[in-house]
């Protein structure tokens, strides 16, 4: 029971990730073609500038409940996915670098070379969280205690890089939906209408992803058949699907945002709600079934103590979160962009 | 780097002194910039509102600097110690994940509140965002040190089928190693913050630029550090040093360069170990000191580095060197810091420009007391990830290989090179600008004469 708590809370955790830091990273992947110059693209970062460290801290969070709860995932994913993961380090920091310091010269040069930094660096770790996230439903190939090497080879297969194109795709709609909703002009009126032209790559990426799905993972339907009730997850993202393109149609930016929002965490609760209780299943072959809730698992002692400081910590959290982004709410003012 | 285990621990080694570089000044920092917004609130004093928003544009690169070099040092738990994680994950994973959950979502929201809401918020909402951005960067300390504190002296866990299960989470959070050794770290970060506010405003005032801003720095730097840098020795840094005679006696033995066992064993102050002959070579020594400092009795038995088995020996030169420059340091800290606070009380502190001039050449030197205090912590808990029950070379990932760990050292190695150069750059530039609310024509009006002397 305890188990299947923790890869709830796990799941929500990566979706808050996801939905929170994937507007900071869709804005980031269209920076250099909304923003036409240094003004607009300076308004760009200062719609993510407060939030985007903190969006950032619920993939560490994310990654502490892992350790804590399932530490032989956390284990064997990392260290299976080296490269790919230190990659992502990277780009992490490249785009910290490129939010953080490109206000502080006023240089056209200077500030090309971070709006460059920050741009290619959320394309790329939109595209790897997407390929990541396609390996990880595919599965890989787990050795008899448990663990794997990921080469690019071997992570770079059509299935994950089609999850990363979708990747990309959603979450640039996500961060035009959210550009939309906090600038004026002509940065809103080009946001909006990347979000009407990608709503339709994003739909048909979609469909392509989850016919493929059901053939990398023929169990895939499993847990739904079984629990009916489960299906209000995706149908919570087809309906946000649907949505987008009506609130759109009637500029209502903060729905569309909404929209993008539930979209997100409806794709990825139904990942993992037709993974449950896998946490990494095993390609045909592996010498190890797959990683799931109870072989990856802590110590029960450890999960439980950690459970009660988890709900009493989020709690916190959210109470305090929901206030700052009220401070946030409405269109970046002019002046409040970064400044030094 | 033939061996996968010599890659692991060059990268962690490499990746986690260069983070700390930045910590150790924003833990610090950040109670000294809300301890300048309260005076500010109190006092209706608007000069330290500037100052606080001057030393709040240090604070914000820094941080960022942390932000980006602090990401990759939890997921290397994963990536090159996965059996350390697969071990120690169900105890260890509690703090870090504490401190995601209590420190960072604190600090990284309240901080963009301080920096860019001021027009959006109260004045008493501003001032609270300074002093949860400060709580926040404590409290991270606090799980980071509870966290290391495990690795020195496990407590509150039993052993489950051959992994530590947490059993207690009181007696993590509150083993008395991590009391006096978080208390030792926090002291020495607001030593470090105090120094180079100190540093920087004696630069002001030696160029005569932004004198007002480095006036109240150099006060509020001066009293910190004194405080701080005895603080450092006394308590937090004894009793450490008896958590380590108690709970490590042979990194105590390493630290002192002891080699033979000795009944009221003496301290040396210098002397370079010679781990062949198994002496020390041309030591100065304080008799008996030793035995009394770590167990209060100058006729105490010490065990010497001979008596324990070779492979459970911590490399000694390393751990004895940085055990003394450590501890060096902070004399030399107490003695300026305590002259400085003389000066400052007979107000003849603003006119020893010679003062001045040690107070700002001073600044690099906190950063490396603390990060030779690291090493005595880490290096001298060889071989040990966890004391007594794992061995490091146990720790790393089975699947990783020396080449793939390389690697990524020589990328870590680049890419912080990159961001070392950008954050002296910045923090040159801002120190050259200082606090924009003041012109500098204002300030550069004729200097009263008694200065000139």
């Amino acid at each position: 029971m305890i188990n299947a708590i923790w890869f709830v809370v796990l799941s929500f955790m990566l979706t808050g990730y996801a939905v929170l830091d994937g507007f900071d990273l869709g804005v980031g992947a269209l920076h250099l073609i909304l923003g036409r110059n240094s003004d607009e693209r300076q308004t760009a970062i200062a719609a993510i500038g407060p939030v985007w460290n903190g969006n950032e801290v619920w993939l560490l969070a994310a990654g502490g409940s892992m350790v804590v709860a399932f530490p032989h995932l956390y284990a064997a994913a990392f260290s299976g996915f080296y490269l790919a993961l230190m990659l992502v380090l990277w780009l992490l920091i490249l785009r910290g670098l490129g939010i953080e310091f490109r206000h502080q010269v006023e240089d056209p040069l200077w500030h090309h070379v971070w709006d460059l930094a920050f741009s290619v660096s959320s394309l790329l770790l939109a595209v790897l969280f997407g390929v990541a996230f396609g390996n990880v439903l595919r599965g890989v190939p787990l050795d008899a205690d448990g663990n794997f090497q990921g080469s690019f080879a071997l992570l770079l297969n059509p299935f994950s890089i089609l999850c990363g194109v979708l990747s990309i795709a959603t979450l640039s709609l996500h961060g035009a939906a959210y550009l939309a909703m906090k600038t004026t002009g002509d940065l809103q009126a080009r946001a909006r209408s990347v979000v009407r032209s990608f709503w339709l790559a994003v739909t048909v990426l979609l469909v392509a992803v989850a016919a493929a799905s059901f053939v990398v993972q023929p169990g895939f339907t499993g847990n739904f058949s079984r629990m009916p009730l489960l299906l209000v997850v995706p149908l919570v993202g087809i309906a946000a699907l649907v949505a987008i393109p009506l609130y759109a149609g009637r500029q209502q930016d903060g729905r569309v945002f909404f929209a993008t929002s539930a979209l997100i965490a409806g794709t990825l609760g139904s990942a993992a709600a037709g993974l449950f209780p896998k946490l990494l299943p095993a390609l045909e072959g592996s010498r190890y079934p797959a990683l799931d809730i109870y072989n990856t698992a802590s110590p029960p002692g450890s999960q439980q103590i950690a459970l009660v400081i988890y709900l009493i910590g989020m709690a916190i959290v959210i109470v305090y979160l929901s206030k700052i982004y009220r401070v946030w709410r409405g269109k970046i003012r002019p002046g409040e962009a970064y400044h030094v | 780097m033939t061996d996968a285990i010599t890659a692991d621990r060059w990268q962690f080694g490499f990746t986690i002194m260069f983070h700390y570089l930045f910590p150790v000044l924003t833990m610090g920092l950040g109670v000294l910039i809300a301890t300048l917004k309260t005076i500010e609130l109190a006092k209706g004093d608007a000069r330290y509102g500037i100052a606080a928003r001057f030393w709040a544009k240090v604070f914000a690169i820094t941080f960022g600097a942390g932000v980006v070099t602090g990401i990759p040092m939890e997921f290397q738990f994963g990536t090159n110690w996965s059996r350390f994680s697969h071990f120690a994950g169900g105890v260890v994973g509690q703090t870090l994940f504490m401190e995601g959950v209590f420190a960072f979502f604190a600090e990284s929201s309240f901080l963009g509140i301080f920096l860019l809401g001021e027009g959006r918020v109260s004045r008493g909402v501003h001032w609270f965002s300074s002093v949860m951005v400060a709580l926040g960067a404590v409290l991270s300390g606090f799980f980071i040190v509870a966290t290391d504190a495990w690795m020195q002296r496990p407590a509150g866990y039993q052993i489950v089928g051959g992994r530590a299960e947490l059993t207690s989470l009181w007696a993590l959070l509150s083993n008395e190693f991590a009391l006096w050794q978080y208390q030792h770290v926090i002291s020495g970060s607001m030593v470090t913050a105090a120094m180079v506010m100190a540093g920087i405003g004696a630069y002001y005032l030696l160029a005569r630029r932004f004198e007002e801003i480095g006036r109240i720095s150099v006060r509020v730097g001066v009293v910190a550090g004194l405080i701080f840098s005895l603080v450092s020795l006394f308590p937090t840094g004894s009793m450490n040093g008896e958590n380590v005679a108690r709970y490590q006696p042979v990194k105590m033995a390493a630290m002192e360069g002891l080699f033979r066992t000795e009944e009221g064993a003496p301290i040396a102050i210098i002397g370079m170990p010679d781990t062949v002959k198994r002496e020390l070579m041309d030591p100065l020594y304080i008799p008996r000191a030793l035995s009394y400092l770590a167990y209060g009795d100058f006729r105490a038995k010490v065990v010497g580095l001979n008596d324990y088995p070779e492979d459970l020996q911590p490399p000694v030169e390393l751990v004895y060197y940085a055990y003394h420059i450590m501890v060096g340091l902070g004399t030399i800290f107490i003695a300026v810091m305590a002259i400085a606070a003389f000066l400052l009380w007979r107000g003849a502190l603003d006119r020893s420009r010679w003062f001045l001039w040690i107070l700002m050449l001073a600044i690099p030197f906190p950063y490396i007391a603390n990060q030779a205090g690291w090493i005595v912590a880490e290096v001298g808990r060889q071989p040990w990830a966890v004391y007594g029950l794992q061995k490091t070379a146990d720790a790393i990932s089975p699947n990783v290989s020396a080449g793939m760990t390389t690697f990524t050292l020589l990328g870590f190695m680049g890419l912080y090179a990159l961001v070392g150069l950008l954050y002296l750059y910045l923090f040159g530039r801002i120190i050259n600008r200082g606090p924009a609310d003041t012109s500098e024509g204002a300030h550069a009006a004729p200097v009263p004469a008694e200065v000139h002397r």
